[in-house]
């Protein structure tokens, strides 16, 4: 079955998506992930989508969803590089993904997540 | 008498000779029709050597579409080619500037040179001769009726080009230090300018890596709810990229119009002036600005 | 305003939705669209095939190319022979949902594209029509 995968660095997970979202790939992902951050430990998750040309409503849910699973599972997760058309649509549809951190790339993503970890 | 032709009104036909004609003298027609067009004053800012070419390329189409359509409505297949010729001209005449009344001179004066042409052929019988000038002259109508059209449609779009850059020239979007864009935004903001401009503050926060912008609306007089509600959602995307956004220059009918809409403010960022939020982004950016000495 | 160009395609399974998005994104492409009337539209056409696969049982999608004057759009039309909507002002308020989705689907929808038509009733069927203009 078709997966999006995901990297292991240190105490972060990294899922960089470079194909096209379809529903089933999502659910897939979530589920990993939700594997994922409880078998490595993980402290935190890196959701890269500067790839990706459109997050509808099912995505923006997913995301959403990742986002609250993980904080649930003491992990926090960062959104990063949505690109600025797919950002407009997302409120434009009423998804406003609040309580979901975001970054502009995967630098400052990690830069994010390592200062937060250091003031717990 | 069907004078303006079309898919319902078929056209009596051309004789064969001017047909003929028009094939084997098409290098004389071209001289008289480049004097006629030199005469007319309308090819002014066209190179010799491209107008020679023009008049020859559409002499060769217009003969093969008598040919292929038989003096058919301008509408028909046979025509494609002549239809395509003319909007290309018209299109290239808009961008060098020249008007509309020039461009169509160029069709309407091959009227005299084929005229003259139709009474040379001495084998047409009178009486189908004044038929043949007036398909000639209906034809050259139809065609410089479709080259003004082609030209109005290509100078609307040259326009509309302009102003459109003119809306993306009117609110730069300028950095005003590493990691830090700002948006000064000045006069009445309509729903469509602030699109544009919020888009291309979006675009610069990807393309420079920076994590805070600043909307300096010092500059604007009032809002209407269209355009405050733009604002809000700037801001939020601005978020969902990753970065953050400070409002700043917020007047009071503003603030009054804001409250009265009843749009929510909660998690925006906002300061009393250009320099108050820049000294927050500095902050923000682990920055602090002291005196040198 | 004249229809330049036209076709339809199936959405009958999850994979459609994907094509489809893909179709349009090329059409609005050729259209000249800007970057963000683009995407909004895929996202409109994402959420609309998606809708009509879980709610309508799949149905058709049919696309035009339009030209009216200067301006040129698109056309997408969302056919279902499914159950329909009974209540179509409650479908047509965010948040509510039948399924378990955010209840975005029709009303984002609608915020994304600059035309949006719908013609529903209880066992007739659901036929949704939305343009976009460059």
């Amino acid at each position: 079955m078709e997966r999006i995968p995901i990297l292991r660095m240190g105490e972060i997970l990294l899922v960089t998506v470079q194909v096209e979202m379809h529903d089933q790939l999502a659910l897939t992902l979530q589920e990993d992930l939700a594997e994922r951050i409880s078998a490595t430990a993980a402290r935190g998750v890196l959701i890269d989508i500067s790839a990706l040309e459109i997050v509808d409503s099912f995505i923006g849910r997913m995301i959403a969803n990742i986002s609250s699973l993980s904080r649930i599972m003491d992990a926090q997760t960062v959104l990063v590089g949505m690109q600025p058309a797919v950002a407009i649509t997302l409120v434009e549809l009423g998804l406003n993904l609040p309580g979901v951190a975001t970054a502009l790339n995967v630098d400052r993503g990690m830069k994010l997540l390592l200062d937060s970890a250091q003031r717990q | 008498m069907n004078f303006f032709p079309d898919e319902t009104g078929r056209m009596s036909q051309f004789d064969q000779s001017i047909t003929d004609a028009l094939i084997e003298q098409q290098s004389s027609i071209q001289a008289a029709w480049l004097a006629t067009l030199e005469e007319s004053g309308a090819v002014r800012g066209v190179r010799a050597d491209e107008l020679k070419k023009q008049t020859a390329d559409f002499l060769k189409l217009f003969s093969e579409g008598v040919v292929e359509s038989g003096g058919d409505y301008w509408g028909a297949n046979g025509w494609a080619g002549t239809r395509e010729f003319l909007e290309a001209l018209s299109h290239s005449r808009a961008l060098q500037g020249l008007d509309a009344q020039q461009t169509a001179t160029f069709v309407f004066s091959l009227k005299r040179p084929l005229f003259d042409l139709l009474q040379r052929e001495t084998s047409v019988p009178p009486a189908s001769l004044v038929t043949q000038i007036t398909l000639v002259s209906e034809l050259l109508d139809m065609m410089g009726l479709h080259t003004v059209r082609t030209f109005q449609k290509a100078r609307e779009s040259v326009i509309k080009r302009q102003q459109e850059e003119l809306l993306e020239l009117s609110t730069p979007v300028v950095k005003l230090w590493d990691g830090v864009l700002a948006l000064p935004m000045i006069g009445t903001l309509d729903s469509q300018r602030t699109q544009v401009v919020m888009e291309s503050l979006l675009q610069r926060i990807v393309d420079t890596g920076s994590d805070i912008a600043i909307i300096d609306i010092t500059g604007v007089p009032t809002v209407d709810t269209l355009v405050a509600q733009h604002l809000l959602k700037t801001v939020t995307a601005i978020r969902l990229m990753g970065a953050d956004c400070i409002i700043s220059g917020v007047r009071p009918q503003i603030a009054q119009t804001i409250v009265h809409l009843g749009l929510d403010l909660e998690g925006i960022v906002t300061k009393a002036n250009l320099a108050d939020a820049f000294a927050l982004a500095l902050r923000r950016s682990g920055l602090t600005v002291t005196k040198a000495s | 305003m004249n229809i330049k160009d036209q076709g339809t395609r199936p959405i009958v399974t999850e994979q459609d939705i994907v094509l489809a998005r893909q179709a349009c994104r090329k059409l609005a492409q050729d259209c000249g669209l800007r970057l963000v009337a683009q995407t909004k539209l895929v996202t409109a056409v994402s959420e609309l095939a998606r809708n009509m696969l879980v709610y309508g049982g799949g149905g058709d999608l049919h696309w035009e190319i339009l030209e009216d004057g200067l301006r040129k759009g698109i056309r997408i039309i969302f056919h279902d022979e499914g159950p329909g909507i009974a209540d179509l002002q409650l479908a047509m308020t965010d948040g509510w949902t039948s399924g378990n989705g955010l209840g975005l689907g029709l009303t984002g929808a609608k915020r994304l594209v600059n035309e949006f038509d719908i013609e529903t009733a209880p066992g007739q069927g659901t036929r949704i029509s939305i343009t976009q203009w460059s």
